[in-house]
């Protein structure tokens, strides 16, 4: 009794938060253009979006601004992680308040106060300043999932293995970073999704010419978007999911835990 | 376990990312940066402009002149082209922000525009010197014939409580002033504290009435029948009777706006020759048939009107509206820095309420 | 190497991008047209328009904040409760629909919502009456709870999963019953992730522009409106800048909360 009440509840959250994912891939198999109405099933809009260069455009901008925008974040972050351990408990907290400003910050404060940066310093706006923003506000994620892994670290290990005659680089690589590598990739991970989210910062710091999904988006929404974008965003959707299924097979499991 | 599922996903995005990218070739002849109003020119014309001359075009959109405003002000994106309309023309004129244009490099803008409207563009292009005239028309209600029964001749009928929850407005300052001050019968540049008051009670009095404020959403929204009367630019007419036979547009008898967009070229642009050059190659009679036969709205452009074969468009009152018939059309005028303030202050009243 | 000099690169860049842009936002606040130093474009939020859409954005957020915590907690609960080897795969489930964007996903309410919407024309099926509130506060409260409630439900839940099961056996062995368990060791050991929860609805809820824009039809000024209209067609950057540090005294009072928090949670792990 007690299990499906558990059940149920937590079916009913599932569908508030997938009913309007599934509402926006019935409408990408729409003939009818409007949203209020349905004309029928079609594949129409997957063909076009093949060929709507407007569309693929914002979209290898965003894929491209997330990747290198959370490879950056990923590589400053963690090397900053690892300097901070050799800091004064003090120094470190002041740089870790700076840190979480981006997080706790509203989106839209960040992204005005990098617009009157970037104007004042009279930069182009465009990819490089999407690309920088990106980078500034990925960061503190990098961190929030690094530092934990680098705390639980045993700080005499890497002592040892500079004992031991082991080089800095060697000693990071082969003692340190295996151990902090799942905190680092859940980091570029989180990063990635961080910023192919995001909408308001890109906003205020994007130049003519350049879209992210998200800006192209914002700018149909205002003018009729196109069905396109529903097929596109379906894609995507269908993409990881399938990703995440063949991670998460049982048998890959119960491998997972023969061999650990 | 998580491991995998990480290193899965990152290899497919790494392999996504690279795919994706790659394809962001410059024009051999350089490029040319425009902002436009949204769905306000035919992508083929773009596309035939880039393969004849080899520049390749930047294109931007806005949704009103007070978003393109600032972006050009600021200058951390460099236009080349740029299609405000009549009193945005004037502010930006006046706090130099426009370059002078060189008709002799663009021909055909005296050739094929006609003189009438560059006499229109005097209001706030008083030489000739800076604008180019694009498109213009007028601002009227769009109303859905199944929905109003009664016939629509008054911006009162925005105020009609029958209608409640099935009227759009436009979601920009001046227009929503017009439409109120164009009722009180007063002028829609009015500068009067008294009038603008009344105007703003007015729009407060009408908010609960409307169902959203919106700016271009208006014609996919009247199209659905999600609403039955709009304020609408003259342009969307056609093109939302052609989707729905049910719409009608009309032009009230207290007068309405009667607005000119103009192609001008900003002082700092980057690209001058390749702006000069789309201009041109946007006055080209074809051209601005191809184009109007796509966007629907009025071309001042005498040598396209000649080229249009269907003689109910070339002769159409929506497309091609007699303004003689109509009473107290005006054009928006520039208001100064002062009279800007004091109608977004109003504006922001009416939209907290 | 020095571990110190690894530092350089983040130092740097925090400065550049975090620390500088602010102080920016407070010059360009604190100034006027001319340059001048003035409290005017702070004075301002006082005034009836910019009050009246400040206590809105205050209300809904707070609305929605609490909404979100009602639905969070006891479904991070049964989470906790269920199979550890899916653990993972929850979180993700919470996490995938980021990957349908943002707007999209709020877009789709909009279909949802709308008066010829989909969940109109289930109610009309049934000879319901008709859900009316697109272009109301409801609406956009209804996006808020949707986009933000992953980051309520992600932190309680990372939370309670850290609480050591002996610890509740161990009051249990005490004699606590369960309500007494609960109120007195799973909630107060989950506290980090409820404050940590409610910070990251809260504030964007309480700074969105997007939500209202989409949901309300523009005939609901938020805050967070009047800030990017400020900026993107007034062009007031000194009023903009102005109700942006009016917003960020409610931002860093989250902050100082997170931090005491936070420091005690720290404490606990040594």
């Amino acid at each position: 009794m007690k299990k499906t009440l558990r059940n149920f509840y937590i079916a009913l959250i599932f569908l508030f938060l997938y009913a309007p994912i599934v509402t926006l891939i019935v409408l990408s198999f729409n003939a009818s253009r409007s949203r209020a109405k349905w004309g029928g099933f079609t594949l129409k809009w997957y063909q076009s979006m093949f060929r709507n260069d407007a569309i693929l455009q914002a979209l290898s901008n965003t894929l491209l601004i997330a990747f290198l925008s959370a490879l950056a974040a990923t590589v400053i972050g963690t090397v900053a992680c690892l300097s901070m351990q050799a800091m004064k408990r003090r120094h470190r907290a002041v740089i870790m308040g700076i840190t979480n400003i981006p997080m706790l910050n509203a989106d839209i404060v960040t992204g005005i106060s990098l617009m009157l940066l970037f104007i004042t310093l009279g930069l182009r706006f465009g990819f490089m300043t999407i690309l920088l923003s990106h980078i500034t506000f990925n960061i503190p994620y990098v961190i929030l999932s690094v530092m934990p892994r680098m705390r639980q670290l045993n700080p005499s290990l890497y002592e040892a293995a500079l004992d031991l005659g082991a080089s800095h680089m060697q000693a990071f690589f082969k003692v340190v970073f295996p151990d902090i590598l799942p905190g680092v990739l859940s980091g570029f991970l989180m990063a990635f999704t961080m910023s192919l989210d995001d909408f308001i910062i890109t906003h205020f710091t994007k130049g003519p010419g350049v879209d992210t999904l998200s800006t192209k988006i914002y700018t149909e929404v205002k003018k009729g978007i196109k069905p396109e974008m529903y097929a596109l965003s379906t894609l995507i959707f269908v993409t990881v999911l399938i990703l995440l299924f063949l991670v998460n097979r049982p048998s890959a499991v119960k491998k997972e835990t023969q061999t650990s | 376990m998580k491991k995998r599922i990480l290193t899965l996903l990152l290899l497919g995005i790494s392999i996504l990312s690279l795919t994706a990218c790659g394809k962001n070739q410059s024009g051999e002849n350089g490029e040319v940066v425009v902002y436009n109003w949204g769905e306000y020119i035919d992508p083929d014309v773009i596309t035939s402009f880039e393969e004849e001359t080899g520049i390749r075009v930047i294109y931007d959109e806005f949704e009103t002149n007070e978003i393109m405003y600032p972006k050009v002000e600021a200058g951390a994106s460099a236009y080349d082209v740029v299609c405000p309309s009549d009193y945005m023309i004037k502010k930006m004129i006046d706090n130099d922000l426009l370059a002078k244009l060189d008709f002799e490099k663009i021909p055909n803008a005296k050739k094929y525009i006609g003189q009438q409207y560059y006499d229109q563009s005097r209001e706030f292009d008083p030489g000739n010197e800076y604008s180019i005239p694009y498109c213009w028309g007028t601002v009227g209600i769009l109303y859905n014939k199944t929905m109003v029964t009664e016939p629509v001749d008054s911006w009162d009928i925005l105020w009609d409580e029958t209608y409640a929850d099935n009227i759009l407005m436009q979601d920009s300052v001046r227009d929503a002033f017009m439409v109120a001050l164009k009722r009180a019968g007063a002028s829609m540049n009015s500068l009067d504290e008294t009038q603008l008051q009344e105007a703003k009670d007015m729009l407060i009095a009408q908010k609960p009435l409307v169902q959203a404020y919106v700016i271009d959403q208006v014609r996919d929204k009247m199209i659905g029948g999600e609403a039955a009367l709009g304020v609408i630019y003259s342009g969307e007419a056609i093109y939302t009777q052609r989707e729905n036979a049910d719409l009608e547009y009309v032009i009230p008898k207290e007068g309405t706006n009667v607005w000119i967009d103009s192609w001008v070229i900003p002082k700092n642009a980057p690209n001058r020759e390749n702006a000069e050059k789309f201009i041109d190659y946007m006055c080209r009679p074809e051209i601005a048939l191809q184009n109007f036969e796509y966007i629907t709205y009025s071309t001042p452009n005498e040598g396209a009107r000649e080229l249009i074969e269907d003689e109910d468009i070339k002769n159409s009152p929506i497309a091609f509206p007699d303004l003689s018939q109509y009473q107290n059309l005006e054009t928006f005028s520039y208001l100064g820095e002062e009279g800007d303030a004091l109608y977004n202050e109003l504006w922001k009243e009416v939209k907290s309420e | 190497m020095n571990k110190k000099t690894l530092a350089f690169p983040y130092v740097f860049w925090a400065a550049a991008f975090i620390v500088i842009p602010l102080c920016m936002v407070f010059y360009y606040g604190m100034t006027d047209k001319t340059g001048a130093f003035t409290l005017s474009n702070i004075i301002t939020i006082a005034t009836a328009e910019h009050s009246k859409a400040l206590l809105l954005s205050l209300e809904l957020s707070f609305v929605s904040t609490v909404i979100c915590f009602i639905l969070a907690y006891p479904l991070a609960m049964m989470l906790t409760n269920m199979h550890v080897s899916t653990h993972s795969f929850i979180v993700l489930i919470f996490i995938l629909p980021m990957w349908m964007n943002f707007l999209l996903r709020t877009l789709a309410w909009q279909t949802l919502l709308e008066k010829t919407g989909v969940i109109n024309n289930v109610l009309a099926f049934l000879h319901l009456p008709a859900l009316d509130i697109i272009n109301t506060p409801g609406a956009i409260i209804l996006g808020m709870v949707y986009n933000f409630l992953p980051f309520m439900v992600l932190p309680i839940y990372n939370a309670l999963c850290k609480i050591d099961g002996n610890v509740i056996n161990a009051a249990r062995d005490l004699g606590a019953n369960g309500i007494q368990t609960f109120l007195r060791i799973t909630l107060p050991l989950s506290l980090p992730g409820i404050i940590s929860g409610i910070t990251m609805v809260f504030i964007p809820a309480l700074t969105t522009f997007v939500i209202s824009t989409l949901l309300g039809g523009s005939k609901i000024l938020l805050i967070g409106n009047v800030i990017e209209q400020e900026f993107t067609q007034t062009g007031n950057w000194h009023l903009g800048s102005g109700l942006s540090i009016v917003l960020m005294i409610f931002i860093i009072v989250n902050m100082v909360v997170e931090a005491v928090f936070d420091r005690e949670g720290e404490g606990n792990k040594l």
